[in-house]
């Protein structure tokens, strides 16, 4: 497999960001939106490409956790908290 | 998967995900709560506005009580809670294997974020069974100077932060024996049980981000530390804690350890800035508000403050949006003020004014900002309603006063 380019690395920063835009409970959707920008901003001038390489595949890894949760909170979903009534739904 | 997708392109003109459309059906206690704007200054007993009534949930702002569970450790555990189901102490199948190997990962897991050797975590039911065995281990031991000194890491009423590592040192100099309840330290704060001469530690899941009903003992074993099992049976645990490892709880508790480890940087910045926050915003917009503990040595994420001639129960039920709490959990059923405030020389009334707020991985700017909100608007309140207030707003000092009996 060729080491990730830059269009791959920001396909999945893309597709990570929109699915955790579904998380049911404001916490997780919150926290992992923040995260995900943050991982990806800390790590943006790495160069190693073996270390590109394994921060890509624990991406890959953390996307399916992502999409597995969000699943999974939308069947158990409850009600909103009182704060997501108030601002504006996208967080 | 197909499904799925047909309901993503129908829910993609919404960008938030979608509300309460679930099959299992809804637990919660459902408020009812008046959706009136933040200048209103009457709670919403009385049905008076012709807002529509929703059903919110109130925000988590007591995460010394609990965590929730980081979807993280939850992915973990499921596999084990539906398919690989075998007890980890089945030496003759695969079943067996695969819990036994998952169970031992995990211990490796927990045993690298305190600096451990595997072979010296046990796993229990929780931080509370794991203090009873380290104290147990006193009364095992045979010679009269041998003794036990027991510290928490971190407080959870206070957010205190121990010297655990001068505490560690002193305790290894004149050999005795040093056990630390670390449950609201482990994963928030570096801890090396080497470094700081640590010989039993005490581990809860539920504090951080992990499953409730499960924890770990650390038990030193170069130099050996003897303990005496609380809990007898089949063997499990090296002999300490007897009964069926439960495999899913512990992989819980070890992927909890894991992203702990891994986030513990970025949390900690990310929980001091909001702490800032809080705690900045408060002072700056009332007065008499005093911090309780020591500003140096303190962990951000908790943060108890008294509100002078405000009582703290009143300010909790009248902040019935934010889940928060006076005082520590565990006691929280009885109405004396908290313990610890009165051991740091806290005044009576100021005790019994106090109110703990915790931050954690997952809180947000918009919940400190919407708590702070409330929380000035209603002691602003409270402190209107107060005589006591009055008094000194008028000038007279309250401890010259002398109250007559009745």
């Amino acid at each position: 497999m060729a080491a990730s380019s830059r269009a791959q690395v920001l396909d999945l920063y893309r597709a990570m960001l929109r699915e955790s835009k579904y998380f049911s409970a404001y916490n997780y959707r919150t926290y992992a939106v923040r995260r995900i920008r943050d991982a990806f901003r800390e790590n943006k001038n790495v160069k190693d490409p073996v270390e590109i390489q394994a921060l890509v595949n624990k991406a890959r890894r953390d996307l399916g956790i992502i999409r597995r949760q969000v699943h999974i909170g939308q069947m158990y979903s409850t009600d909103k908290l009182i704060i997501e009534n108030q601002e504006k739904p996208r967080t | 998967m197909l499904l799925r997708t047909a309901w993503r392109r129908v829910a993609a003109a919404v960008p938030v995900a979608p509300g309460p459309k679930s099959d299992a059906p809804t637990r919660g206690l459902r408020l009812r709560v008046v959706d009136h704007s933040p200048q209103s200054a009457v709670p919403s007993d009385t049905a008076t506005a012709p807002q529509a009534e929703s059903m919110l949930r109130p925000l988590y702002m007591d995460v010394q009580a609990t965590t929730p569970l980081d979807p993280r450790v939850l992915d973990a555990m499921l596999p084990y809670l539906v398919n690989y189901y075998g007890n980890p102490h089945s030496r003759t199948h695969a079943y067996g294997w695969e819990s036994e190997a998952a169970m031992e990962h995990a211990r490796q897991q927990v045993a690298s974020l305190i600096g451990a050797d595997p072979r010296e975590i046990i796993f229990t039911s929780g931080a509370t069974e794991s203090n009873n065995i380290a104290i147990k281990e006193l009364e095992a031991a045979i010679q009269p100077d041998t003794s036990l000194v027991s510290v928490m890491t971190v407080n959870n009423e206070i957010g205190v932060k121990q010297p655990i590592a001068e505490i560690g040192r002193i305790c290894s100099s004149r050999k005795v024996y040093f056990h630390t309840d670390a449950a609201q330290a482990v994963g928030k704060i570096p801890l090396d049980v080497n470094d700081m001469k640590i010989d039993l530690m005490s581990i809860s899941g539920h504090k951080i981000y992990g499953p409730k009903g499960v924890g770990a003992i650390y038990i030193r074993r170069r130099p050996r530390v003897r303990v005496e099992a609380l809990q007898s049976g089949g063997g499990q645990e090296r002999g300490m804690r007897s009964g069926t490892v439960p495999t899913p709880l512990v992989v819980g508790l070890g992927a909890a350890c894991e992203v702990a480890q891994q986030e513990m940087e970025y949390d900690h910045k990310w929980i001091s800035k909001l702490a800032e926050r809080l705690t900045q915003k408060i002072m700056k917009s009332l007065p008499d508000v005093v911090m309780n503990g020591d500003p140096e040595h303190h962990y951000p994420g908790c943060i108890n403050l008294s509100f002078a001639y405000v009582e703290g129960e009143s300010l909790l039920m009248a902040l019935k949006d934010v889940a928060l709490s006076s005082g520590s959990a565990c006691t929280s059923a009885s109405l004396e003020p908290s313990y610890v405030l009165r051991a740091i020389g806290t005044d009576e009334d100021l005790a019994h004014s106090s109110i703990r707020f915790g931050i954690g991985r997952f809180t947000t700017e918009e919940e400190v900002d919407y708590t702070v909100e409330k929380c000035i608007h209603h002691v602003k309140r409270l402190r209107e309603m107060s005589p006591l207030w009055e008094m000194v707003q008028d000038g007279i000092d309250l401890k010259s006063i002398k109250w007559t009996q009745h």
